[in-house]
């Protein structure tokens, strides 16, 4: 069975995240579009969600916000990692620059020594199962390598950041998988599911996709479209079988009913 | 015999992700030409063409069309080309202005190059400067060269000035297009990988935008070498020393048309060889690094 949550995750002891009211919308006057209207979210440390809509709900921007790559108009975002390691649909690794070297871009720009650079380099590499292909150029590589290795190179940017101190991290990504064979995919989630164990590392990962929200994420959360809210919130964590496959039957159709409210408008 | 389900062990995620890895990963398709090979490809060909050249001029030359002064031999011409070589006036000539060409260039770089960066990322100068930068580019140098002379004499000055003012305008707009062909992902992930505003100049806009750089480098080039030779041309005077212009322009004056295919063979020898030289290999390893090109 699953378990619906009604407004937000109460009972929360502390949080990576939380978004309090956040409002934004897209230019000024009568023309602005209001892109998310009020959102309140909680993330736990080491928490994985997935965030879940039809197009146009704001889920990038949402993912933006949190990302620092974008101010709300209105409200309140919180974190108490260190900074988010982002992922986007495309790898966007430098094209000029070896996989070894991309992964090692953020270190760099973070002034870290070469020694410890290079060894944190082979070390990520390895935990993305790429440590023979560190010399390889983008173009070398298949998509799903790339986004490993983009993988790779977001959590270089987020484990490092406080000298010593160590914070939980936190991990955001924008349809990541979205661009891949379905092959690549299902390999993808399993890694994505064994690095996330392996790193305790609390994860957004956004997604139009159900299936993948409820066998990725221990909760899923459903937004509205133009503009986006938070509708209802599912706890998924552990489900298999035919209760996962009733999971996405439930999530599905909710989702449904929401995009339906468009037509008539 | 019938295969039993669950048989075979399952293999690993590590394993199916290996074997994925292997299928997927791009094959490397040009497998290194042989020397031979790249030579009947790409040296024969102009080189076949030259000789057809020649071969349509001696007959042309040989059915006497023209008079000798319009049409020389080209006997004549290599004979000519021959002696400015072993007399060694041709280094003399290729050097006054081959030094004068990349003195100028190398000063159309340093202004060339912030002024690009200006234009491409501050919007007030893009929309101000930025159509007559492009605007310049169609404009033929030889247009600035009574200007140049009125301005600063026949000195070497005019020369410099009617060089820069035909390659400025190419590099810079070069560079401009390098930065606006950026793909806007890259800033963005330098952002979230924790770049400032100096360090994503430094790590991602330049490197970002070499290749359009280099293209532009590279028609500036061109545009300098064009420019000197019309303001050589041109602006002729005992006191410049006597370049690849001045003696073309020797050829006129004297009605001797050998002269003057000579003086046309070096000047395209020299615009060719640079081109050949420093910038197709510099573009080459850029590109490939980058796995664009297919050359």
């Amino acid at each position: 069975m699953t378990a619906t949550l009604e407004g937000s995750t109460a009972e929360t002891t502390g949080h990576a995240v939380r978004l309090s009211g956040v409002h934004k919308s897209f230019g000024t006057g009568r023309d602005a579009v209001a892109a998310l209207a009020g959102v309140d979210l909680d993330v736990s440390p080491g928490e994985f969600v997935c965030l879940l809509g039809a197009s146009g709900c704001g889920k990038t921007t949402l993912l933006n916000l949190i990302a620092n790559l974008d101010q709300p108009s209105a409200g309140e975002i919180e974190l108490t990692t260190s900074r988010p390691a982002v992922m986007f649909q495309e790898a966007a690794l430098m094209p000029w620059l070896t996989a070894a070297a991309n992964v090692e871009l953020p270190l760099k720009l973070a002034g870290v020594a070469r020694g410890e650079r290079k060894a944190r380099t082979g070390e990520l590499l390895e935990l993305v199962r790429l440590s023979g292909a560190g010399h390889k150029r983008p173009h070398e590589l298949s998509g799903g390598m790339r986004q490993r290795v983009a993988l790779a190179r977001a959590l270089a940017s987020a484990t490092h950041s406080e000298n010593g101190e160590q914070r939980p991290a936190l991990l955001l990504m924008d349809e990541p998988f979205s661009a891949l064979d379905a092959i690549t995919r299902d390999v993808l989630q399993d890694e994505l599911v064994r690095i996330w164990e392996a790193t305790g590392t609390a994860v957004v990962f956004v997604t139009h996709d159900v299936r993948e929200a409820v066998r990725l994420g221990q909760r899923v959360v459903l937004l509205s479209s133009r503009p986006g809210k938070v509708v209802q919130q599912w706890r998924v964590d552990g489900l298999a079988g035919q209760d996962e496959i009733n999971a996405v039957d439930v999530i599905n159709r909710r989702l449904r009913e929401v995009i339906s409210n468009h037509a008539a408008a | 015999m019938p295969q039993r389900e669950g048989a075979t062990a399952e293999p690993d995620a590590a394993t199916v992700e290996a074997g994925l890895d292997a299928l997927d990963t791009p094959v490397a398709a040009a497998q290194r030409v042989s020397g031979r090979r790249r030579f009947t490809r790409t040296v024969l060909p102009p080189v076949g063409f030259l000789v057809l050249v020649v071969a349509v001029w001696q007959a042309l030359w040989a059915a006497a069309f023209w008079p000798e002064y319009q049409l020389p031999a080209p006997l004549t011409v290599g004979t000519e080309l021959w002696n400015l070589f072993t007399g060694g006036d041709a280094f003399g000539f290729v050097w006054t202005s081959v030094h004068r060409a990349v003195l100028g260039f190398a000063i159309a770089i340093l202004i060339a190059t912030p002024l690009g960066l200006l234009v491409a990322k501050v919007r007030l100068v893009r929309a101000g400067i930025g159509p007559f930068l492009s605007g310049l580019q169609s404009l033929p140098s030889v247009a600035w060269v009574p200007a140049a002379v009125l301005w600063f004499g026949v000195e070497p000055a005019a020369m410099y000035v009617v060089l820069l003012l035909g390659s400025v305008p190419s590099i810079a707009n070069g560079l401009v297009a390098g930065i606006d062909q950026i793909p806007p992902i890259l800033p963005r992930v330098g952002k979230v990988l924790g770049a400032g505003r100096l360090a994503t100049a430094r790590h991602i806009l330049l490197p970002a935008a070499l290749p359009g750089y280099l293209a532009g480098l590279k028609q500036g080039w061109a545009f300098s070498w064009r420019s000197l030779m019309a303001a050589e041309i041109i602006a002729t005077s005992p006191l410049l020393g006597k370049g690849l212009g001045a003696y073309l322009d020797d050829g006129r004056f004297l009605n001797d048309m050998s002269t003057v295919i000579s003086a046309i063979v070096l000047i395209l020898l020299v615009g060719v060889g640079i081109e050949l030289v420093v910038f197709r290999p510099l573009e080459r390893a850029v590109l490939r690094a980058r796995g664009l090109g297919s050359l």
